[in-house]
């Protein structure tokens, strides 16, 4: 027997984070116990195919996992899934689980994610209304998604198009109601909208921007009938698929007295305002060195980059998150990758064309690229990535240039 | 079922057996090979699985096309035997590939 225990860390949360930081331990040797504790009953996954690829049914389920049950036996990492934390108690360095058991831990990780942003109006309790987030939430929906239903999605973001450009495909009537005045107003700027918006209208899809949801009529017996806005139209509907973005979960957290502001606060190490206990992941609001201000991001790059930080504390390496964030969405044929983040630019550029299907838009602040939205286009991604992480400045007319080598500018 | 052999930057070689019908990303990721990053998860987007592919083998693979093609050219440094494995489907003639894994992905 060895004379001292070796720590034991707990990761609250089986999602992309918590599985990544998992097995990233596993791989530097950490010495110390490795749990996860998730309320889904799956192996730890991966979300972005959920809206793309696995609704469609292009991939199975195990393609989803970020590693085989197998692995984790191997590198002696415990899996108790199915089971929510119902507390921390940070006097005693222990977790309620919801079976009633009790989990004493040397450090916690939360690696809890989100919740979804719940629409309430008139209605919005009947059946048929669905959400997307999980797998098994996927489960439900793709049934629905068949020759001749109707589906309304409410939210043109991210998720709401991918599920759009999908069902269209599947022979679906699909609707989707944007309450901005564009789709994806939060995360990209007017000209990839705007290419996004045509591509859905010749698909047939009947997209709609500045429609606000009014409320939800019942078919008589408890389903969704259709969708009403507040601007008095009505749209049928046999489902409805509501994305509206998400909230970060933060209850565990907030009840353990943990610092939060809309998401679980952590620094640059990944350290809450209790040294022994970590946020990893969409549920935090992060300190990143790359940027001046803390931030919020839904993001599997961020999840990743994060998780390989706490694992570098807990292996007594201290690397602090300083990595540009990145993000993508697959709608029809068209592969959109986004890197950094383009709030407060003061200018653009364009690269390439949107009549051909490909191009890219740099974001500047001062002149600095900050980030880039690159549509069908991996060259622009790639060398922006390099670009918005040294904080490049290069001139307008090159970057705009597609005769000009990316690599060449600086 | 076929065996890969990764050989990381000190020298040190790791032998993975692999299944036919999954991507050689996935052979990695799944044996916790160091240097797979594979941020994205295998949709090739990210670039983070990168390899340069010991010469013998490269005539067995198909060539890189598309988005593949297009983002090795932009890894970190990318020579004539580089590929992305979560482009490459493992197959039972690829028994005994040899892949070098970069000194870094980013």
């Amino acid at each position: 027997m060895a004379e001292e225990q070796t720590e034991t860390t707990v990761i609250v949360g089986a999602g992309h984070a918590g599985g990544m930081l998992a097995t990233t331990l596993a791989q530097k040797k950490y010495p110390g116990r490795v749990l996860i504790v998730g309320d889904e009953p799956y192996l730890p996954y991966q979300r972005p195919p959920l809206s793309k690829d696995y609704l469609a049914g292009d991939i199975d389920l195990d393609k989803l996992y970020l590693k085989p049950q197998e692995t984790y036996d191997k590198a002696g990492i415990d899996l108790t899934l199915d089971t929510r934390v119902e507390k921390i108690d940070r006097d005693s360095k222990s977790l309620k689980l919801a079976n009633g058991a009790d989990l004493a831990y040397d450090k916690l990780v939360l690696a809890t994610g989100i919740q979804m942003r719940v629409l309430k109006a008139p209605g919005s309790d009947l059946n048929g209304i669905h959400y997307l987030r999980t797998i098994s939430d996927v489960q439900k929906l793709r049934p629905e998604l068949i020759e001749g239903h109707k589906l309304v999605i409410v939210g043109g973001g991210y998720i709401g198009l991918e599920v759009a450009a999908i069902a269209v495909k599947r022979g679906v009537d699909v609707t989707v109601l944007e309450a901005m005045d564009r789709v994806m107003e939060r995360v990209t700027g007017p000209d990839v909208s705007a290419y996004f918006e045509k591509r859905h209208r010749d698909a047939g899809v009947d997209l709609r921007t500045g429609a606000k949801v009014a409320g939800f009529e019942d078919n008589g017996s408890g389903h969704v009938s259709a969708v009403t806005t507040e601007s008095g139209e009505k749209f049928e509907a046999t489902t409805v698929l509501v994305s509206i973005g998400i909230m970060p979960e933060t209850a565990l957290a907030e009840a353990a007295g943990l610092d939060c502001d809309d998401g679980i606060v952590v620094d640059e190490f990944t350290r809450t305002s209790d040294p022994d206990i970590f946020a990893i992941g969409d549920c935090t609001r992060h300190k990143n060195l790359f940027y001046s201000d803390a931030k919020r991001l839904e993001a599997v790059s961020n999840a990743v980059d994060q998780a390989r930080a706490t694992a570098s504390v807990l292996c007594g390496e201290d690397k602090a998150y300083d990595a540009v964030p990145w993000f993508w969405s697959n709608q029809y044929d068209i592969r959109m990758q986004m890197v950094g983040l383009s709030d407060g630019h003061d200018d653009s550029v364009m690269r390439g064309l949107p009549d051909d299907d490909s191009f890219a838009i740099f974001y500047l602040k001062n002149g600095v690229v900050i980030s880039v939205d690159a549509v069908n286009d991996p060259k622009s991604f790639m060398a922006g990535k390099k670009l918005v992480a040294a904080r490049a400045t290069p001139d307008k007319n090159q970057l705009s240039d597609t005769s000009v080598d990316l690599k060449t500018l600086t | 079922m076929p065996k890969i052999t990764f050989i990381q930057p000190s020298g040190e070689t790791q032998e993975v057996d692999a299944t036919t019908g999954v991507t050689i990303m996935e052979a990695a990721v799944d044996a916790m090979v160091p240097g797979i990053e594979a941020d994205c998860g295998g949709n090739c987007i990210c670039a983070t699985c990168h390899v340069y592919v010991e010469k013998e083998w490269l005539s067995k693979l198909p060539d890189p096309e598309g988005d593949e093609e297009a983002m090795i050219d932009y890894t970190a440094d990318p020579q004539d035997n580089s590929r992305l494995t979560c482009q490459l489907q493992i197959t039972d003639e690829l028994d005994g590939i040899v892949l070098h894994v970069p000194e870094s992905q980013y």
